[in-house]
């Protein structure tokens, strides 16, 4: 580097700071620290539940350093700016001297250099100089794409290089990484990404944020037309199926059936098949019968939700008041359950839960009556996730130049070889020498596996050609 | 005999070939060694059509996928890559001690599955998120990256044991040269480095296919980023400011618990990715 690092110029010295390979070393260590921090502790969970799990005072200490949402805190988006300028200058500060060497014409050679290689490969031949030019210059020029044959005084040097433009590998890698970033700013600035829960053949036009938890419309309307789950044999489920019906102004335009990691998509929002439930169903089918069979009755009911059905003779009244998704029964979850009040003609009113997996349950309460669900209306909601990101085409972007990046920084590099063939005498000599600017120890097989090559072709009895 | 039966047996085939690879390197015997090539070669072999026959059980049961999906299936693919990696190696590098320290990590990547109470490994069908296209593409580069690192990881080992080789007839001085594991496990990190990404990219498209985000900070996205953090800084370190032998031996253990964290560790923790777990 020509800059002294002593410069008196604090501008010179930012950008020093930022050119540095320790400080993309110190950051990434730290950013890689630093992320363990959000999967040991559970990210934006409500404070009751920090409160619970650390306690009062470790709370606030989380809190002050933004661990409970910290990949959004100023520290860690501070780290990852600093990342990102950090790849910019180091790229910036390089390239013009990469650039120097990958763009000449007419590649350097320095003799030498190859004459000193430790790893060398020296013959002899009983051949001329030139007849042993003739059969590996055109060799060498096929096996690189750039040759050029010098002659000297003592006699013959040949040259052959490829790769060279692969010592721009870093700087396409480097490009990546500001694709992604790029495209992840633009996804947080105009993207948006929320939930909405439609029941079945009903229609929305909004949806809730996640992060804001706030109400976002859309400009045109969902409706789910129905929703259904399947499961296998074990009874693990199989498929989640919404078919949605996109409207704008009351008229159907898009239709689909969407599963889980098949989202239907419009106007670059995609909707997704996200989770489900079952919905309060409106009318039910009571059986109340009596427990002493002389007391006598049985008999089937269709009611609704606050709708109270008599006993015979009098004997009293039923109402179910609620239904809920996971009812809850000496202390565990039942599951589904319509809940209710049974009034007899004598006694206190009690509750009645009759959960829909176990339909005996009523039975369990010892009581005059036993009650069961026959039958009931069985409706769903569909969860869709809804989101927004003109970021992805830049992120997607990114990554495709990565891997190519990738790719071409740790497995192409840029191999120089050189030949020279020197008289002596009525034969020849020879030496094969290679460099690489990486994958030292391959170049080394490789120069090995070219002189027996070479070594082949000069022998006397060989074709020339 | 099913595919479970035939990795059972494959376990002991590894085992026995992890044995001789130690054996011929302790007691200083090529012919051990020989052995181990052959007994390593067909317990691969193995592997291979155990996994293969698990695949065509699915499509007999009426599943149809590939067994790429749990943990059992994770770990058996696990073997064969590190297995598979490994052998190739030998073949290049011609020097058996290697096989020392990078088959017993096949044998205990499959032993683990075979073995394991807590891992089952009936063929189940698949749950809505996972039936996709990414899955194989996902799973398979992952598991090449993590092959490689684990393989890195072994040479490791070896390149930190071998610098302490002091007299001349040290079962160490058998090792490669310290300057050829240093360039080989560079080589292989950087193959690593590459399914890595490779393998966090097709994860990142899949998931924005799947929920609507390529990128949510769970935690087992966080720990494959925090392992491509430590491997990227070895990188650096290396192409940049030079960094050999020592450093990058250990950097590379590093990389590797980071790995293991990623792979095991996170299934201790809460997430969206609890697929790999047992079950």
């Amino acid at each position: 580097m020509v800059k002294n690092e002593t410069s008196p110029d604090p501008k010179n010295r930012i950008w020093m700071f930022f050119a540095s390979v320790k400080l993309t070393v110190a950051l990434l260590l730290t950013l890689a620290v630093t992320s363990i921090i959000g999967t040991v502790i559970p990210q934006n969970e409500s404070p009751a539940a920090y409160v619970n799990a650390y306690g009062e005072n470790l709370y606030r200490i989380f809190s002050v350093l933004n661990f409970f949402d910290m990949y959004r805190s100023w520290w860690f988006q501070l780290l990852i700016i600093f990342l990102t300028i950090n790849v910019v200058v180091c790229s910036l500060e390089r390239l013009p001297k990469t650039w120097k060497i990958v763009s000449v014409k007419v590649p350097p050679f320095n003799a030498d250099r190859f004459r000193d290689d430790n790893s060398k490969v020296d013959f002899q031949s009983q051949r001329s100089v030139q007849t042993l030019r003739q059969a590996f210059e055109p060799f060498i020029c096929k096996k690189f794409n750039y040759c050029r044959v010098e002659e000297t005084d003592k006699g013959v040097l040949l040259f052959g290089e490829k790769g060279r433009w692969t010592r721009l590998g870093a700087y396409i890698v480097h490009m990546s990484i500001i694709f992604l970033l790029v495209g992840a700013l633009i996804g947080s600035i105009y993207g948006f990404e929320g939930f909405v829960n439609i029941p079945e053949g009903q229609t929305v036009n909004q949806i809730r944020l996640r992060n804001s938890n706030e109400i976002y419309p859309l400009d045109f309307d969902i409706r789910c037309d129905r929703f259904s789950v399947s499961f296998y044999e074990t009874g693990t489920p199989k498929e989640y199926r919404s078919a949605l019906t996109i409207l704008e102004e009351e008229k159907p335009v898009l239709q689909k059936d969407i599963i889980v990691n098949d989202p239907l998509s419009y106007k670059g929002i995609n909707i997704f098949q996200s989770s489900y439930g079952s919905l309060p169903s409106e009318s039910l089918t009571l059986s109340i019968s009596s427990r002493e069979p002389q007391l006598g009755f049985n008999f089937v009911k269709e009611t609704k939700i606050g709708e109270p059905v008599e006993l015979p003779d009098g004997k009293g009244s039923v109402v179910i008041q609620d239904y809920t998704n996971s009812a809850q029964f000496g202390g565990r979850s039942i599951g589904e359950a319509f809940i209710g009040v049974l009034t007899p003609k004598e006694g206190e009113p009690v509750q009645v839960i009759l959960p829909l997996r176990f339909p005996n349950f009523d039975r369990m309460r010892q009581g005059d009556f036993i009650i069961a669900v026959q039958d009931y209306e069985k409706k769903f909601y569909t969860g869709l996730q809804v989101a927004y990101d003109p970021g992805v085409p830049v992120v997607y972007l990114g990554f495709i130049v990565m891997i190519l990046g990738c790719f071409i920084t740790f497995f192409i590099s840029h191999q120089r070889i050189c030949i020279e063939v020197i008289r002596a005498g009525n034969s020849s000599r020879v030496m094969v020498a290679g460099t690489s600017n990486k994958n030292k120890l391959g170049m080394q097989q490789k120069i090995k596996r070219i002189s027996e090559k070479l070594q082949g072709m000069s022998q006397v009895n060989s074709p020339t050609t | 005999m099913n595919s479970s039966g035939i990795l059972s047996i494959t376990t002991f085939v590894y085992a026995t070939a992890a044995f001789l690879y130690i054996f011929a390197w302790v007691f200083k015997k090529d012919f051990p060694g020989k052995v181990a090539t052959w007994v390593a070669s067909v317990g691969l072999a193995g592997n291979i059509s155990g996994f293969i026959l698990r695949w065509i059980e699915s499509y007999q049961m009426g599943i149809g996928r590939a067994p790429l999906s749990n943990l059992y299936e994770s770990l058996v693919f696990f073997a064969l890559t590190i297995a598979l990696i490994y052998l190739v190696i030998e073949q290049k590098y011609r020097n058996r001690t290697m096989g020392a320290f990078a088959f017993p990590l096949a044998f205990l990547a499959l032993a683990y599955a075979s073995l394991s109470p807590n891992i089952s490994d009936r063929i189940q069908p698949l749950v809505p998120a996972l039936k996709s296209n990414w899955l194989i593409a996902h799973v398979v580069t992952c598991f090449i990256g993590y092959a490689a690192f684990a393989i890195a990881f072994g040479l490791s080992i070896m390149f930190i044991l071998r610098q302490r080789a002091k007299t001349e007839g040290s079962i160490l001085k058998r090792f490669p040269e310290p300057r050829v594991l240093d360039e080989l496990t560079y080589q292989l990190i950087m193959l690593g480095f590459l399914f890595l990404s490779i393998g966090i990219i097709t994860g990142a498209v899949w998931a924005n296919s799947a929920w609507g985000r390529y990128w949510g900070w769970d935690p087992k996205e966080t720990w494959s980023l925090i392992t491509w953090f430590v491997y990227s800084t070895l990188i650096h370190a290396r192409m940049m400011r030079g960094w050999h032998g020592k450093r990058i031996a250990w950097l590379s253990i590093v990389g590797f618990m980071a790995v293991m964290f990623t792979y095991f560790g996170v299934n201790l923790l809460p997430g969206l990715h609890s697929y790999g777990a047992s079950g």
